[in-house]
């Protein structure tokens, strides 16, 4: 009776998440009258927009990723290694985007980092994607710290260290050959992580008129039908891709192996 | 001048003193053995050496060169860990290089090194396999080769053998000895194992609270403790009173005995003195001058020993004697005699 209950939970379950994203998925190859077509991922995928605001996204997810992991991985290590005690802080830290509203960052950064400030990065296209890469990395920092932090957690961080400072390493050694290759997999799920965020992000490049996928999907959404859920439908391929390179990559990772 | 130095060293954490005032002159090549309970201080002064704790006050010197304010990294001094800290994303044959590329040792130089290496450990076909696809006593014997790879000044082993059972424990004890030997490295090796320590070492330091109470070669510290809790914390102790009859006689159990040395403590007082259970012989012997009554409590069968525990004069002794085919253990509850002599005992002293 029991196991009769959980499965028809699980089934319960799995309609609910998965009928909203079945009839998003029916709707968006209805363009056609009459027939099942994929005209609107045809539309969209014809759409140089599309392709200009996806190639910007994924360049400033690159840019986030990168200032995401030389940021976390060197702060949770230390954090780890000589500063315990500062851990519920750092924690405290990292989840406050979590509470505080991208609007409410955003709108500090402009006030921050407007053309009469001491750093005028709006000024400039560049400077505002700048500003726009360390405001991605400020929204990814909760899930891109935890990641770290939990690959951290399953090596012996103090050990490790100590032996290479034996064996004459120095901090950038020890970071970039030892400790970066043992947390690899828990940083590529960080940055699949941070990539999936800033795909769909909109306040903040919107508020920052950069031409990223957020405001491009919202835009489209807007004014169109069908094309916006085969844009959903796109953006769901690209979280899942990202999903299962995440699985490929442990599987892949020879000396992860023995964790497992 | 000795090859390795400690010199009046201090580890306080806190208000917490760990090492009092340590001093220790180690010869080149000399296997040293730290030895002590949890908590006496040994892995801080190995830690220092190391120079992953800076010490308090005191000096280390290496080879002349003091070494005190220096990094880790810049000491050059091999060290192996008791949870071997291979780097779990390098192949054997990268973590034995490690040390060398980091070095900037050249690539061709750098192989023959580890393949040499890997020959001395006795691994040389594990080269590309990963830490976790070797045992754990094939792990340390790679966490060796690593530690030895780069030629360092001074090994450091910090009680490598603790993670590993017992009969590769003893085999890798050995090796690590014989490649030692070989390679003529100076050596501290912490362990709270007495019988690693004393058939490792040159000479062990009997560490307590913080201070070394006796550093010597292994049979001086089992045969001449210097003080009780040497005696006690090396091997196996029967404890008796005495009262002091002379400046070299006691009397033990109402029966006078010589000992082996003057003690420096006025007539009639009391004084503890102790015997290794090999120095109490089941039955009456030839030339023992003390013979006492004894019942059998327990029997240990020990393989090639058997260790007998009997009461004594009001008091439990443990007996060693060798294992025969033709002479069974004694049974339990059996009237039987012990004999000692006067010189086996040592005069414990606080």
């Amino acid at each position: 009776m029991m196991r009769l209950v959980a499965w028809g939970t699980l089934v319960l379950g799995c309609l609910y998440f998965l009928l909203p994203l079945l009839g998003m998925t029916e709707f968006s190859l209805k363009m056609r009258r009459g027939e099942y077509s994929l005209d609107a991922y045809r539309v969209v995928f014809a759409d140089p927009r599309f392709w200009e605001t996806f190639g910007y996204s994924l360049a400033l997810s690159a840019a986030t990723i990168v200032v995401g992991v030389v940021l976390v991985v060197p702060t949770a290590y230390w954090v780890r290694l000589r500063l315990p005690q500062a851990r519920p802080f750092v924690e405290f830290v990292t989840l406050l985007p979590l509470v505080i509203p991208a609007i409410v960052i955003v709108f500090g950064y402009i006030r921050l980092y407007n053309t009469s400030s001491f750093l005028p990065l709006t000024g400039s296209a560049f400077g505002t994607d700048i500003l726009l890469t360390m405001g991605y990395a400020t929204l990814a920092l909760p899930y891109m710290y935890r990641s770290v932090d939990t690959g951290l957690r399953t090596i012996d961080v103090g050990v490790l260290t100590e032996a290479a400072q034996s064996l004459g390493a120095g901090w950038f050694t020890i970071l970039a050959r030892i400790i970066l290759p043992n947390v690899m997999v828990a940083v590529l799920s960080g940055a699949f992580l941070t990539l999936a965020i800033v795909m769909g992000e909109f306040t903040m490049a919107a508020l920052l008129n950069r031409p990223a996928f957020g405001p491009y999907m919202q835009l489209l959404g807007a004014n169109r039908a069908y094309e916006p859920p085969a844009l959903a439908v796109i953006a769901f391929a690209i979280t899942w891709g990202c999903m299962g390179l995440m699985q490929l990559v442990t599987r892949f990772a020879k000396h992860e192996r023995a964790k497992a | 001048m000795s090859f390795l130095n400690l010199s009046h060293l201090e580890k306080s954490f806190g208000a917490n003193r760990v090492v009092k005032d340590f001093n220790l002159a180690v010869e080149k090549g000399e296997f040293i053995s730290l030895l002590g309970p949890s908590g006496c201080g040994k892995t801080t002064v190995l830690r220092m050496v190391a120079g992953f704790e800076v010490p308090t006050s005191g000096g280390i010197v290496i080879d002349g060169q003091d070494v005190t304010g220096l990094k880790a990294n810049q000491r050059n001094i091999g060290m192996m860990f008791q949870a071997y800290a291979l780097f779990p994303n390098l192949t054997v044959a990268e973590n034995v290089a490690f040390g060398l590329k980091v070095k900037g040792v050249a690539k061709d130089r750098r192989d023959a090194r580890v393949a040499e290496m890997l020959r001395l450990i006795g691994l040389p076909e594990m080269g590309g396999r990963y830490p976790f696809q070797l045992s754990g006593g094939q792990q340390q014997r790679v966490a060796l080769a690593r530690a030895l790879a780069p030629s360092p000044r001074v090994l450091l082993l910090d009680e490598p053998l603790s993670a590993l059972d017992a009969k590769v424990r003893v085999s890798l004890r050995n090796e690590i000895r014989e490649i030692q030997r070989e390679l003529g490295i100076t050596t501290i090796f912490v362990t709270h194992d007495q019988e690693e320590a004393l058939s490792m070492s040159d000479r062990v330091v009997v560490m307590n609270g913080g201070i070394a109470e006796q550093v010597g070669a292994p049979f001086e510290v089992y045969n001449r403790p210097a003080t009780r809790f040497v005696a006690t914390f090396v091997g196996t102790l029967n404890i008796f009173d005495g009262k002091v009859t002379g400046p070299e006689t006691a009397e033990v159990a109402g029966v006078p005995v010589r000992l082996a040395e003057p003690v420096a403590v006025a007539q009639g007082a009391r004084l503890s003195l102790a015997l290794r259970p090999e120095a109490v012989h089941l039955g009456r012997k030839e030339g023992a001058e003390v013979v006492l009554p004894a019942v059998i409590q327990g029997v240990e069968f020990l393989g090639s020993i058997i260790r007998v525990r009997a009461e004594v004069a009001g008091s439990v002794v443990a007996l060693d004697t060798f294992n025969r085919s033709d002479a069974p253990p004694p049974a339990i509850g059996t009237q039987a005699e012990v004999s000692l002599s006067g010189r086996d005992l040592i005069v414990l002293q606080d």
